[in-house]
């Protein structure tokens, strides 16, 4: 695998041989986990380990609550309190589920935001970067379904305005969101469906999880430094790279541990911290809360969805040109979809032929800023939609767009890159000493680098 | 564009200042200190009996608790009833419901497995969720940081809405509304359910307005959470095992990674 010269399953005993012939699962589980992994990789590729985990938890916690749960509009709200104080241990399925989703977008911002760092995204991992983003909308999606399960009034609520967003389309609109909700507003159809959809859905994102993981073991991890493995011989290979098994399963299993014991301090002392209060009271269809905010994984596109009102010049422009097809209303919808989607589009948009932010000191400090844009768009996200928010969610906004799609196309042009190493090897040996040669050793007082394991 | 970057800019400067502002004009909430509050607090169960008294006698006149199974009332954690207690309780209350033979909706005399009965009065909202549905707390900049020193804010607001009144009254389209500093707006529809010396309770415990209020606000909070003794031993027998699995998982790591980061100075 990954075009990384290294050693194959070879079965031995005659039962591996008679199964291997038969077939070849041995060897696949054996590859999969002996994968030839870059040595440098520092704690941002952890990641990927909590998110499979929390997938399977998610599962496993979810399959479990529907053994209990009504899905129906007259009983899914006391079926839920049923849960909570009848089902033996129900309450810790149910707070470990409900702060599962939050754990699950924690780490799915880290890992997004790790590859836009290290220029992961890049020529050849294109595909292993679009999957990813297509098992992130598949999140959303799942997360904002099952966020209706409950039926309270942050559920209905947010379904409301949620499938109103699809209302928003010319044309098509009306007739996408009646089908989307079964009828004309949200009622137990919609409960139904959704809660179809957010049993189908993880298992999709399973299947994608699969893929993801099987193309990136086609083209090797990327790495702090950018520079590939090398590929021309197995010793070569093998001075950049260490098996999965047991190097990164044991320091990924330690940073597991880590962030699951600040999972269970929060599902332990305050798992309602993440969630609305509202939600703890039965959806009423005649009784708006004052404010219907959605969780806060969400917040950052919320705020790009409501920055964009009818006097912010771009969309009094887009109004006019389209003759009024794209309104306020249709021009936010669009924005916020072509938040995601302008992601998508990284790996040809990002014109730097060097992969790592560690080597670009112009794209550093816009990528910081990025940072910085993408936490305070999930602030204004949940203020109220007043001055002066507003003003700053339009310039965060903007930002968010700006950087894809013009800072990125740009930087690769004017920006002068810093030399690189040559090898991870080389990477490798800068911070912890020379690894294959036991005379490598340091100048007296040289300082160790920093711990990127 | 320009104009609004610098506008922009401009609101980000007084963003500060308006966030507080609109704090000081908010409900007034007072924190009272709770003993369930806190990593190891846990409920009273002296607390919780008065409440419920105070729940019975008062509250549940106009108000319901549907989601509260009534033998929950003996479970751990909780007001700590005696099984035959709570059977003598269920006996003073009246139920609606089907009977299981005839298969009729009519009044009974409830049983232990029985909820407590719901809402009685039109415009009074059902109590089980209610110091859950009401958790508040925002600032600072509504990142409900303060929540993790104060607790969740709910059982405060309960007993500050008691104690909020402040003895005025409107007429509005027919009807009185009372001036009240905890309720958002300032003007309930509810009068107030509570006075000094309104519940007299049998240990001698304090029975003015303010002590009767922080019990049933705790009983409220039981009947909302009343798990929260077995979630915070989860949480903390949770947090020792993983410190443990994390410490020997590193000291692991350490070891299986050092003859690859072997070095001369260590």
């Amino acid at each position: 695998m990954a075009g990384i010269p290294h050693d194959h399953y070879e079965p031995t005993s005659a039962a591996e041989k008679w199964v291997e012939r038969r077939i070849p699962i041995i060897g696949l589980i054996y590859n999969t986990m002996m994968i030839p992994t870059p040595r440098n990789l520092n704690w941002m590729w952890i990641w990927g380990i909590v998110l499979t985990f929390t997938l399977i938890l998610q599962i496993a916690t979810g399959i479990v609550l529907v053994m209990h749960y009504t899905p129906h509009v007259s009983s899914a709200f006391a079926s839920v309190e049923h849960i909570m104080r009848n089902v033996n241990g129900g309450w810790a399925l149910r707070y470990i589920h409900a702060n599962g989703a939050s754990l699950f977008f924690v780490a799915v911002y880290a890992h997004i935001f790790r590859n836009l760092y290290y220029g992961s995204y890049k020529a050849p991992r294109e595909i292993t970067w679009i999957i990813g983003l297509v098992i992130y909308l598949l999140m959303m999606g799942t997360a904002f379904m099952g966020y209706v399960l409950p039926w309270g009034q942050m559920s209905f609520w947010g379904a409301t305005v949620i499938t109103g967003l699809f209302g928003a389309i010319p044309w098509i609109g009306e007739g996408l969101q009646a089908w989307l909700l079964g009828g004309p507003a949200v009622d137990n159809a919609t409960l139904n469906r959704f809660f179809s959809l957010h049993y189908l859905m993880p298992f999709l994102i399973l299947g994608l999880t699969v893929v993801h993981i099987w193309s990136f073991h086609s083209t090797g991890n990327n790495n702090p430094t950018g520079v590939e493995v090398r590929r021309t011989s197995k010793v070569e290979a093998e001075k950049d790279t260490l098996p999965f098994w047991p190097y990164f399963v044991i320091k990924d299993a330690f940073a597991l541990a880590v962030i699951l014991l600040v999972f269970f301090a929060i599902v332990g002392f305050m798992p309602n911290y993440l969630g609305h209060p509202d939600n703890y009271i039965e959806a009423n269809a005649l009784a708006t809360p004052a404010h219907i905010v959605p969780e806060w994984y969400f917040l950052p596109f919320y705020a790009i969805l409501r920055a964009f009102t009818a006097d912010v010049w771009v969309v009094i422009a887009a109004d006019w040109i389209t003759g009024g097809i794209v309104n306020a209303k249709f021009f936010g919808v669009i924005a916020m979809f072509s938040a995601i989607v302008v992601m998508a589009l990284a790996p040809w948009l990002d014109t730097s032929s060097v992969r790592s932010g560690r080597y670009r000191p112009m794209f550093k400090w816009w990528f910081g800023l990025l940072i910085v844009d993408f936490v305070l768009l999930t602030w204004l996200g949940s203020m109220p939609a007043e001055e002066p928010w507003a003003s700053i969610a339009l310039v965060a906004s903007a930002y968010w767009f700006g950087y894809f799609l013009v800072i990125l196309p740009l930087l690769g042009i004017f920006e002068k890159p810093l030399p690189r190493p040559a090898t991870i090897e080389e990477d490798f040996a800068a911070h912890y000493g020379d690894a294959g040669d036991a005379t490598g050793m340091r100048l007296p007082g040289e300082k160790a680098g920093t711990p990127a394991e | 564009m320009f104009s609004t970057v610098t506008r922009a800019l401009a609101a980000l400067i007084i963003a500060t200042s308006a966030v507080s502002a609109a704090e000081e004009t908010h409900q007034q909430i007072t924190d009272y200190a709770f003993p369930f509050e806190g990593p190891f607090g846990t409920y009273d169960q002296n607390q919780l009996q008065r409440g419920l008294k105070v729940y019975t006698e008062v509250c549940s006149a106009c108000h319901g608790l549907k989601f509260v199974p009534i033998r929950t009332l003996s479970d751990e954690g909780g007001p700590g009833f005696s099984d035959e207690q709570v059977s003598a309780y269920a006996e003073q209350i009246e139920v609606y419901r089907e009977d299981e033979e005839t298969g009729e909706y009519d009044y009974f005399t409830a049983g232990v497995t029985d909820h407590f009965p719901e809402v009685r009065s039109v415009g009074a909202p059902d109590l089980s969720l209610m110091a859950k549905a009401r958790a508040g707390f925002h600032g600072p900049a509504n990142l409900g940081l303060n929540q993790l020193i104060n607790g969740i804010g709910g059982p405060e607001y309960i007993a500050s809405l008691l104690t909020g009144y402040t003895g005025e009254e409107k007429e509005e389209a027919g009807t009185v509304l009372y001036e009240n500093t905890a309720y958002p707006g300032g003007w309930i529809a509810m009068a107030p359910p509570l006075y000094d010396e309104s519940v007299i309770f049998d240990d001698g415990s304090p029975d003015d307005l303010e002590s009767a209020s922080q019990d049933v606000a705790a009983f409220l909070m039981w009947t909302a959470e009343p798990k929260l003794a077995a979630r915070k031993q989860m949480g903390l027998t949770a947090i020792v095992l993983l410190a443990l699995l994390s410490g020997l998982l590193y000291l692991t790591n350490k070891r299986i990674w050092a003859p690859v980061k072997r070095r001369k100075d260590s």
